[in-house]
């Protein structure tokens, strides 16, 4: 009997058991739908954070205070006071894989204009800040030189902060806000940036001098940390091991001792984000997975009713010259082509559930190619390792008693 | 001189059931010539359905031997008997076992099915010619379901006629019919014996025996007798002497 016939008989059985051959497939429909609708959408959140993260400046480099140990007590990364300005300094004129530096102090507190009131962050930088973390300026414009010197009280606004204390739209270039009962003239207005591929809204900040952050707001003599940008993306694997020479250097730390910094690249932070997305999705996939094999034993369960069924037809195939192969070959067949449709009616369910759940979480599902083969070839396993066992029975029936069995 | 086309020598089948070891045969010789019409009767346990088992090669005998159309069955495989049935071999059964949902001519064409050399165009001319010989012509897509009982054995009976066996064997082919039908299945395996079929039915009734040329006679696993039909019936005639029955008319 040659495969077309086969593939004709296979079909006919199924359709004579429409809403059976439906209900086994559903298993497999569910178990493909789910690791399709899981690899798509832990795909698409991955391409949407790198990209994210990309746009922030794959080429960026953050230097931040290392963790501090005092007899083995942790301080916690935001009390040590490792990083002064002066490694801003030393990494400006050393380091000749980084193109611009700034150092980053931070002092969050309440914002307040007219009857208007927010909590904000504002952060301490040097102008070359915008230009590292890929911020524009959309009205307005950046302190000056002599402003950083002067610790002027001026300050650029990002759009959720606008939007907090002026109303969305509002150009409050000239006004004045009180940051901490400090009068700040608002010199520029931030472009929106949106959220963060971690989730974090990027527009909720206060840029304003370095210095007038560390004396006035701040009180502090150190600096939480130094963004710096290399030259180019290839080049801050470079930049990094440059930085980490000054530090080490201007710190004064011996052979044996620890960093009390971290340096950390956006490319590196953007591999790490994606293996840890890898990871999950491969998590979930697998646990998708597992009703995949649920859905193959349901097949399998099928096979031997449907065997048992047709135990009369079965001995009158051998009968009338079917061979042993025939009869299995018809019983795989039949599997096979219960496990492939599943597979591929649950592709279609995968991708409108990853599309739906997509626009809800915002995520643009990504279906790799390899992951639908992947499915089908999986599907066609399952049809072939599930329907063998039944096949092999219907194979190795006697025709007399197949012939006999009421 | 006419083939011989069933020759069993000294042929004994064993059962083993657990301890109990079951002689079906003990011993049967039995030749039958090309174009015979030979009826196998016996009460039941008389062995006549092992002995249809071992005839369609779908038992092989504990000793002793069995050549059909020349061929040693004990030298074949499990594939290699499946394909003799294929080729040489034709099956009516008591309860007709056709295909459900399937049309009269598909199952007709079956057995063609797993014969690799009959392409398909050959496979459907076949069994339409078979449906033409047993006088279905006009029913050949009908499902069995649409069919009545007769009619489902003559398309079981194309079946048998689909591969041009050498022997048609069947099992009971009138066991559930009503008489006139039973006549109507007998008249057809007549007019295919007088075109030079040779077939072998098992049947308990002794009227439906005395329509073969030949009756061997079972009991306790051998041949009890063996005689020629001297007061042949001939379903023809019996099916004008049988009373025109209303319903029937209805029915058709």
């Amino acid at each position: 009997m040659n495969y077309s016939n086969l593939f004709r008989i296979a079909i006919r059985a199924l359709i004579r058991n429409k809403l059976r051959a439906f209900l086994t497939m559903l298993g497999i429909i569910i178990g493909v739908a789910s690791v399709i609708a899981m690899l798509a959408i832990g795909e698409g959140s991955k391409v949407n954070i790198t990209k994210e993260m990309s746009s922030m400046g794959t080429n960026m480099v953050m230097i931040m205070p290392n963790m501090q140990r005092r007899g083995g007590v942790s301080l916690g990364a935001s009390s040590s006071m490792a990083l002064k300005y002066t490694d801003v300094e030393a990494i400006r004129s050393e380091a000749a894989s980084v193109a611009s530096v700034s150092p980053e102090v931070r002092a969050s507190g309440q914002v307040i204009f007219s009857n208007q009131n927010t909590q904000t962050t504002i952060y301490g930088v040097s102008e070359e800040y915008l230009s590292i973390r890929k911020l524009e300026i959309e009205s307005g414009r950046i302190f000056n030189s002599s402003e950083l010197k002067g610790m002027a009280k001026v300050c650029i606004l990002g759009q959720t902060v606008v939007e907090n204390l002026f109303g969305a739209g509002a150009n409050p270039v000239g006004l004045t806000i009180r940051v901490k009962n400090l009068p700040f003239l608002i010199i520029g207005i931030l472009k929106d940036k949106g959220e963060s591929g971690m989730g974090q809204d990027q527009d909720d900040l206060i840029l304003a001098p370095y210095t007038t952050v560390q004396r006035r707001l701040a009180a502090i003599d150190y600096i939480n940390g130094i963004y710096a940008s290399a030259i180019s993306e290839d080049k801050s694997a470079d930049a990094i091991t440059e930085v980490k020479e000054i530090l080490r250097r201007t710190h004064k730390i011996k052979e044996s001792q620890e960093d009390d910094f971290r340096v950390m690249s956006q490319s590196e932070l953007i591999a790490t984000v994606s293996s840890i997305t890898d990871i999950l999705t491969i998590l979930l996939g697998a646990i998708a997975g597992i009703s995949l094999l649920v859905g193959g034993i349901g097949i399998m369960n099928i096979m031997f009713v449907s065997v048992t069924e047709r135990t009369r037809e079965i001995g009158l195939r051998m009968s009338i010259g079917g061979r042993g192969t025939d009869i299995l070959k018809q019983f795989l067949v039949e599997s096979i082509l219960l496990s492939i449709l599943g597979g591929a009616l649950g592709v279609v369910f995968g991708y409108l559930i990853a599309k739906g759940a997509g626009s809800l979480m915002d995520i643009p599902p990504v279906i790799k190619v390899q992951t639908v083969v992947l499915a089908f070839t999986v599907c066609f396993a399952i049809g072939v390792f599930f329907g063998w066992y039944p096949a092999r029975k219907a194979a190795n029936l006697n025709p007399i008693d197949a012939l006999r069995y009421e | 001189m006419k083939n011989t086309i069933i020759e069993i020598k000294s042929l004994r089948k064993d059962y083993h059931v657990g301890e109990v070891t079951v002689h079906a045969l003990r011993g049967v010789d039995l030749k039958i010539e090309d174009g015979e019409f030979v009826a196998i009767m016996g009460v039941s346990g008389s062995g006549k359905s092992t002995m249809l088992n071992i005839l369609g090669c779908l038992d092989k005998p504990s000793h002793g031997e069995y050549f059909l159309d020349g061929v040693d069955i004990n030298s074949l495989n499990r594939d290699a008997l499946a394909k003799l049935r294929n080729k040489k071999l034709g099956f009516v059964f008591q309860s007709y076992n056709l295909l459900a949902r399937t049309t009269a001519l598909e199952n007709v064409e079956l057995p063609l099915f797993y014969n690799s050399k009959v392409r398909s165009k050959e496979r459907k001319e076949r069994a339409v010619n078979a449906l033409e010989a047993v006088g279905l012509a006009d029913r050949m897509h009908h499902m069995p379901n649409q069919l009545s009982g007769g009619q489902q054995q003559r398309v079981a009976i194309a079946r048998s006629l689909v591969n041009d066996p050498v022997l048609i064997l069947a099992d009971e082919p009138t066991g559930n019919l009503d008489t006139r039908t039973s006549f109507e299945i007998m008249e057809l395996f007549q007019s295919l014996n007088d075109k030079g079929r040779t077939i072998v039915y098992v049947t308990h009734e002794p009227d439906i025996a005395r329509f073969a040329t030949r009756n061997v006679i079972f009991r306790d696993g051998k041949i009890q007798r063996e005689n020629m039909v001297n007061d042949r019936l001939f379903a023809t005639e019996m099916l004008k002497s049988l009373p025109v029955e209303v319903y029937d008319e209805i029915e058709s």
